[in-house]
Parts: C-alpha cells; sequence; structure tokens
C-alpha cells in the first residue's frame, strides 16, 4: 500500500494549483462563460504547456505516458477550479480511444495533435432515444466502393462544439460490433448545433448525412471497437470521479466557511447542530468519494477488464450518490443565496448534477455492478 | 370514516372539470403541462376567467365574494384544475395578503383591495425577507418612519427587501417594516401596504440556477407612504405575519400538481426508453416512481386531515409544518427523478428563442427539455416559505415540547 503521489505529480498538482489561483477566479471564470466559444483556448495553450495533453497519451506515442493517478491529480484540480476547457472531452477521452483502438501507425499520426494541444478530437457516441448504453450503436456506416458512408446523428457530444476531429461510433451494415471512424468536423455532410450544457461546459449534437469516408477513416479493425469503447468510457468515468471530488471539497468547503460567517437569529447558523450534522454528512460523502476515486484511478490501468468494469462502476455508484448528497445540501445550507445563479457554490452544485448524469448515474452503474455479481454467480 | 369523495363531491369535481375543460386556454395549459415559463398575461387570463366563474377565491368566505367552499372542495378543486394543465393562481394577493386583510385590515381596506385582488387588477407580491432577515424574520430592519403632515400622516421607507417572488409583475407588495426598536424585536414591526409605483421604490432582479428571472430585490429610497395603508395597529404585524406564515404553509404543499407531475412520469417512463426497453421495465427506476408515488398519497390524506381539522374553525396548527416539509420533499424528489429518466437529454441548456433551441428537435417534443431546468428551480422549495429546519425546529417545540 502506498498513497503518496510522485514528485511529479506533486509538481503537476502545484503548478495546476497555481494556474487556477492567478488565472482561473470566479471573475475571469465568468469572462469564459460569456466568450463566444465558452472555453479559453489561451488557457488551454498555458494547460498544454504544462504538460496535460501530452499526459494521457503513451510514451511510444509521443505522449507523457500518464496512467490514471495521473489523469486524476489533474482531474481533481480542474473539478476545484471549475475550469471549462474542454480537458476530458478533447484529451483524456480521445486519447484513451486512441490508444485502445487504434493501430501502431494511427496512433503514432494522431496523438501528434493530441499531444501538443493542437488537434481537439471528441468522441461523438450517444445517440438520440438512448440513456447510456455503451454498445447500442444505431449509426450506420455503408461499404462504398473501398471506403463507407456514415449516416445517422450523435448527441451531447462532449467538446462536440469545438473539436476538429470526431471519433465516431458506428455499425457497418452487417457486422455485429460497433466500428470506430474519424471524421474531419468541417467534412461535407456533417452539421453541428452547439450549446452549453447545464453547468456550462459546452457540447453538440451531430449530424451525419451521407458522409463519404476513405477506407482510412476506420481506426482499428471494423466491428472491433466495442472494447476500446468501453475502455474509454471507463477512463472517463474515472477522471470525473476525481473531477468531482475536486468539486464536492471545495463546495464543501464553501459551505462550512459559510455556516461560520452567516448570522441569523444572533448567531452563526453553523451553531444549529442540524447544519452542523449535516456538513459532517456531507464530508463522510467527499471522503467515501476521495476513496473510490483513487479505485476507479488505479483500476484504469489495470488490463483485467471485468475487474477494472467493476472498480468503475463502483466508484461511480459512489460518487453519484456523493455528488446528489454535497450538492443539494450545499445548497440547502446557504438558504436563498443558494438559488441564484450568481454564487460560485451554485455552479459547483451544477456540476456536481451534470456529473452525475454523465456517461451513467448512480442507478445505472449499480445496475452494472450488480449485472456483473450476477454474471459470476 | 370513508376516504372516497361523497357522490355530491363527485358532482362538484365533473362540474369543476367540465367547466375547466371548457375554459382554459389551450396554450397556456400546454405550457404548463411541459413546463416552459409563463408569462404574467398566462397567469391572469386563468384568474380572470375564474372570476368571471366567481371562483376566484378559493377559500375566501363568501362575505367577501368568495366560493365559500369547504375544504375538500378546495382540494378538488386544486387536483382537477392542476391536472388540466391550469396555471398556478398566484398566492400572494389570494391567500396571503387576503386573509390579513380580512382579519385585521379596516373597512375601507377591505373595500378597495379586496375586490382588486380577486378581478387580478392588483398583483400582489410579499416582502417579509430581507439581506439579514431570513429565517429569522423577526430582524427585519427595513424603516418605516411615522411623519406628521397636515395632508394626512405617512410613513417615509427605507431599506431593502429581498426574495421578492415575480416582485417584476407587481402593482403592490405587503410589508414588514420596522416602526419601532424599543422591546423585543417582534414588537416593532408593522405590516404596510405599499403600491409598487410610488416613487423611490427600485426592483433589480435576482437570477436563479435555472437561469430565469423568478425573484427580486426591493429597494426602498424615502418612499412616502399613507398611514391609511398600515394593517391593523402600530407594531402589531408580527401577529398578523405569523398568520399569514400558516396559511401559505398549508398552500405550499402543492399536491395537485405533483399528482400531475407523477401522470406526466408515467408517460415519460413509457416512452423513454433504456437499454432499447421502455424505462419502466428499469426496477431501479420504477421503484423509485412507485416510492414516490405512494408518499404522494399518504400526503394527500395528511394534508385533507389537516384541512378537516381547520374546517372546525381552528387556524391551521403547527402541523402545517409537516406539510410544507413533505411536500417540498416531494416536488422535489419528483423533479429529480425527471431530470434521472432524462440520462443524457438533462445535459443541454435550452431556452425558447435561443442557443437555435427549436433545433434540438429530440428535446423539443420531451417532457425531458426543462428537466435539469426544473430540478434546479424547484431547490428553492425546501429553502422559501420558511426553510424545512425552520419548520423541523417548529414541530420540535410546538408540537413535541422539546
Ligand atoms: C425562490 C425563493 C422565493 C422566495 N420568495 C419570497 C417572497 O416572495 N417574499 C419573501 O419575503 N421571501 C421570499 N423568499 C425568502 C425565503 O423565505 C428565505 O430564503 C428563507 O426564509 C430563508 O432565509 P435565508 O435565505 O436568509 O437563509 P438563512 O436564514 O440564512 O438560512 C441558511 C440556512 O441555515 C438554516 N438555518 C437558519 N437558522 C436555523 C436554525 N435556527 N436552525 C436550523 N437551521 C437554521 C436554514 O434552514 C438554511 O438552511 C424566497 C426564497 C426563495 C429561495
Amino acid at each position: 500500500m502506498d498513497f503518496s503521489l510522485t514528485e511529479e505529480q506533486i509538481a503537476l498538482k502545484d503548478s495546476l494549483g497555481k494556474f487556477i489561483a492567478r488565472d482561473y477566479t470566479f471573475d475571469d471564470r465568468w469572462k469564459v462563460i460569456r466568450s463566444s466559444e465558452g472555453w479559453s483556448r489561451a488557457h488551454w495553450n498555458q494547460l498544454a504547456e504544462i504538460g496535460l495533453m501530452a499526459l494521457p497519451v503513451a510514451e511510444a506515442d509521443g505522449g507523457l505516458g500518464g496512467g490514471g493517478i495521473d489523469t486524476m491529480v489533474v482531474m481533481e484540480q480542474i473539478g476545484r477550479g471549475l475550469l471549462l476547457e474542454p480537458y476530458l472531452g478533447c484529451a483524456v477521452l480521445p486519447a484513451a480511444l486512441i490508444k485502445a483502438a487504434g493501430t501502431e501507425a494511427q496512433r503514432a499520426t494522431l496523438s501528434e495533435g493530441l499531444a501538443s494541444g493542437e488537434t481537439l478530437y471528441a468522441f461523438a457516441h450517444t445517440e438520440p432515444g438512448q440513456r447510456y448504453e455503451r454498445a447500442a450503436v444505431a449509426m450506420s456506416a455503408q461499404v462504398s466502393g473501398a471506403g463507407f458512408v456514415l449516416s445517422g446523428k450523435k448527441i451531447t457530444v462532449l467538446g462536440g462544439d469545438c473539436a476538429d476531429q470526431l471519433l465516431v461510433s458506428a455499425m457497418v451494415s452487417g457486422d455485429t460490433g460497433a466500428s470506430l471512424f474519424l471524421v474531419d468536423a468541417k467534412a461535407a455532410g456533417v452539421t453541428r448545433l452547439a450549446y452549453p450544457m447545464q453547468d456550462a461546459q459546452r457540447g453538440a449534437d451531430i449530424d451525419f448525412s451521407g458522409v463519404n469516408l476513405g477506407a482510412d477513416a476506420l481506426i482499428g479493425t471494423r466491428g472491433g471497437a466495442q472494447a476500446a469503447i468501453d475502455y474509454a468510457l471507463d477512463v472517463a468515468c474515472a477522471a470525473l470521479c476525481a473531477e468531482s471530488v475536486g468539486v464536492m471539497d471545495e463546495l464543501l468547503k464553501q459551505t462550512v466557511e459559510y455556516l461560520k460567517t452567516r448570522k441569523q437569529f444572533g448567531r452563526a447558523i453553523g451553531t444549529n447542530q442540524a447544519l452542523q450534522h449535516r456538513a459532517v454528512d456531507m464530508m463522510m460523502h467527499v471522503e467515501m468519494s476521495r476513496s473510490m476515486a483513487l479505485e476507479a484511478a488505479v483500476a484504469v490501468d489495470n488490463p483485467d477488464a471485468a475487474a477494472r468494469a467493476k472498480a468503475i462502476s463502483g466508484a461511480k455508484t459512489i460518487i453519484g450518490q456523493g455528488c446528489r448528497f454535497v450538492g443539494q445540501n450545499a445548497v440547502q445550507l446557504h438558504g436563498g443565496i443558494g438559488v441564484t445563479h450568481e454564487l460560485a457554490a451554485s455552479h459547483y452544485f451544477k456540476r456536481l448534477t451534470m456529473i452525475n448524469v454523465t456517461f451513467g448515474d448512480s442507478d445505472w452503474h449499480l445496475a452494472r455492478y450488480g449485472d456483473m455479481l450476477l454474471a459470476a454467480a | 370514516m370513508d376516504l372516497r369523495y361523497s357522490s355530491e363531491q363527485q358532482v362538484f369535481e365533473n362540474e369543476v372539470r367540465e367547466f375547466t375543460l371548457a375554459n382554459l386556454d389551450p396554450k397556456a395549459a400546454r405550457k404548463v403541462l411541459e413546463g416552459s415559463r409563463l408569462e404574467r398575461e398566462d397567469f391572469l387570463t386563468w384568474h380572470r376567467t375564474l372570476h368571471k366563474k366567481g371562483w376566484v377565491g378559493v377559500g375566501w368566505p363568501k362575505t367577501f365574494g368568495g366560493t365559500g367552499w369547504n375544504a375538500t372542495q378546495q382540494h378538488i378543486f386544486d387536483e382537477v384544475t392542476a391536472d388540466a394543465g391550469a396555471p398556478q393562481l398566484i398566492p400572494f394577493g389570494l391567500r396571503m395578503v387576503a386573509p390579513v386583510i380580512m382579519n385585521f385590515g379596516n373597512k375601507a381596506q377591505q373595500d378597495y383591495h379586496l375586490p382588486k385582488i380577486l378581478s387580478g387588477e392588483n398583483w400582489w407580491c410579499q416582502g417579509y425577507s430581507e439581506p439579514g432577515a431570513g429565517s429569522d424574520l423577526a430582524s427585519v430592519n427595513c424603516k418605516a418612519e411615522r411623519v406628521s403632515d397636515p395632508a394626512g400622516d405617512h410613513y417615509v421607507v427605507n431599506g431593502q427587501k429581498t426574495w421578492t417572488t415575480l416582485g417584476q409583475h407587481a402593482d403592490w407588495i405587503f410589508c414588514l417594516v420596522r416602526t419601532s426598536s424599543e422591546g423585543r424585536r417582534q414588537e416593532g414591526i408593522s405590516f404596510l401596504l405599499i403600491d409598487m409605483k410610488t416613487p423611490g421604490i427600485t426592483v433589480r432582479p435576482i437570477i436563479m440556477l435555472d437561469q430565469e428571472h423568478e425573484v427580486n430585490e426591493v429597494w426602498f429610497d424615502n418612499v412616502k407612504v399613507s398611514v391609511e395603508n398600515l394593517v391593523g395597529e402600530e407594531n402589531k404585524g408580527w401577529t398578523y405575519a405569523k398568520f399569514l406564515l400558516s396559511h401559505e404553509r398549508t398552500g405550499i404543499a402543492g399536491v395537485g400538481r405533483c399528482k400531475r407531475i407523477v401522470k406526466r412520469l408515467h408517460n415519460v417512463a413509457k416512452q423513454a426508453k433504456s437499454n432499447g426497453k421502455p424505462l419502466i421495465e428499469d426496477v431501479r427506476f420504477r421503484d423509485r416512481l412507485a416510492q414516490v408515488e405512494i408518499e404522494l398519497r399518504a400526503l394527500e390524506i395528511t394534508l385533507l386531515r389537516v384541512l378537516d381539522a381547520e374546517r372546525e374553525k381552528r387556524q391551521p396548527g403547527p402541523e402545517a409544518s409537516l406539510l410544507k416539509i413533505k411536500g417540498s420533499e416531494i416536488q422535489q424528489a419528483l423533479t429529480e427523478l425527471t431530470m434521472i429518466a432524462a440520462g443524457p437529454a438533462a445535459l443541454p441548456y435550452v431556452r425558447e428563442g435561443e442557443h437555435g433551441a427549436a433545433d434540438v428537435e429530440w428535446l423539443s417534443s420531451e417532457a425531458f427539455r426543462y428537466a435539469s431546468g426544473h430540478y434546479f428551480n424547484f431547490r428553492k422549495t425546501s429553502i422559501y416559505g420558511g426553510s424545512n429546519e425552520i419548520q423541523r425546529n417548529i414541530i420540535t417545540q410546538l408540537v413535541l415540547g422539546l
């Protein structure tokens, strides 16, 4: 057992912490929200300079070869500062996908722009009428000559608003498993509808109507992308777990501070035992979540896919519940001010709420975990 | 003992349903049913329709132009109209200030204000809370100084109210103001009626979690209010304020509205798919839906019990706090469940006329479109009307004697 971070990890955490303290105050963040892109290229480039984009890319592919714990360290800080730059959608998730699905040559070519932060990728997977299904891909890829024609619709694509290149899951007619295609976001037949998410992050719905693709657009093997999709979504879940710990921890801090400063009936509201105990329960959720974020971070590097999946779903179950409890009670303990858009804590609450409903809420992961128990029985 | 409606009550239920279906503007009903935001006119049109029929003074005695309905009838009316998608009757005039004016106001105030509340001519808002006086309402600090004037005495009001719901639409505000700083804090408070058009009043919007404008700050800068607008006696406002709050708590349970949301959730759970099957087949979701539906039934029977006790001319007791707590919890559970059902559809922030909302066609026809916004918005229900913690304190002290 060793719970300590390496020197590099500590350095990474510190430099990110400094960046947030200096360039990402709540006021700075408002400016970013109000900008037309909804996130900042300048910040993105600064993060790339610290090495964040290269971190999840394998060393063999020109990256830093970071593991689950490295991503955890970064994501926790991102949560603390409530960063809007699409690190999860455009770096962590596509890096995992490319690593797991790409051929050696594809990995090398695609990783370059990814690791430098110059090319933004996004994973287009969820379709209308779906909730969190991972394998139910309806988008069709028709074989046409040596290439394919892509038709269908993807929704709520994280970073889909700004990505240069889209990694799209689709079913080639006749296949039983999904394939993965690389599609230029500006290709003919691709239309995207970008929008802000509830938590001010950005995303898009993307329409593919008869998009012509060459044979080289296929990433990895035809019909064989499902394992890579599962892996990448597990990586994304682990990253969300880590992020939520940063969000929850910060939100708890803000709430406890408020309990100490807000006075009613001539004394701080935090002197009421009912509220003290609520804060304790919040803190317990944060600590259970922190433990499970660790479990998830370690699990993403586990080559045993079943063990990985179980740990990830266990983690996201606990963390979804933590997101809910900590978020709701932070608002409640703030009273009226807690339901306003101008309060920082409200934005933390919204992010927590959205983390729970991204890539499977706590009920969905509990079911996935339970199904694994059943399969083993 | 019988928990069913009597045949007379069933006749009444049918009468309300027929009238509502025949007279409710379908456009407004659609907005209500899909959960989009209502305009001032949407509320007022329905209000006027009911007024014409003589049904707007739901809890009012006949002497003041009310319906004279008993508690069960009021409940039936609430349930049936909510089910049809009728806009809520804004409570600040009808259910809050009106009972205060009836019980403590003078004849002139009754004659002037009550008909205008009934007709919908005057929209009221509630000026209780201040930045420093939320749960601790008795610490209100908005000052009203009495000035003698040959043309008639008046008060000069200075200070700030906040969280004023729909104050942007209001013609009048009822305020708790401080008229004395001597003695117990509760003893220096007065209940003033103020015309929102009076010079010196500024209304500033507060944007809520769902990014909508629902509450306001109201600022008073040397606002001149005639003493004729004082309700009851000076420095006795706390008594009237508490009287009003107990009325607010029974009205706040929202059983009719909850029943409508449950019904919608049934449809959603049949239509939405999870893993290729209707969501209702997902046992976790189904259990949650069943649970909240059962709790709602328990709340409904409890509400009827409390209303029945009130009928015997007893004031709503501290039991009303129970309705407020449970009602708000159920409303929150329902909005949360709708968001959970939405899954990824809970993510986008779409609003009419913005961000190409109309183009997000997979969302536009669904109950999911406003799911997250409602979830965020409804966090208010455990905070306003006296927070659920304060309600628990009331029960602790007044019911359990702890
Ligand atoms: C959407 C919305 C609409 C509203 N509309 C109106 C309106 O139209 N008119 C109006 O006058 N007011 C309105 N209010 C104000 C509302 O009544 C107050 O927000 C409420 O009374 C709480 O006060 P506060 O916000 O100052 O919170 P605080 O009183 O500061 O409370 C903060 C937290 O401390 C807790 N707390 C405080 N004291 C105690 C205690 N002794 N024991 C245990 N816990 C305690 C509270 O429960 C809460 O969790 C509205 C509020 C909201 C959110």
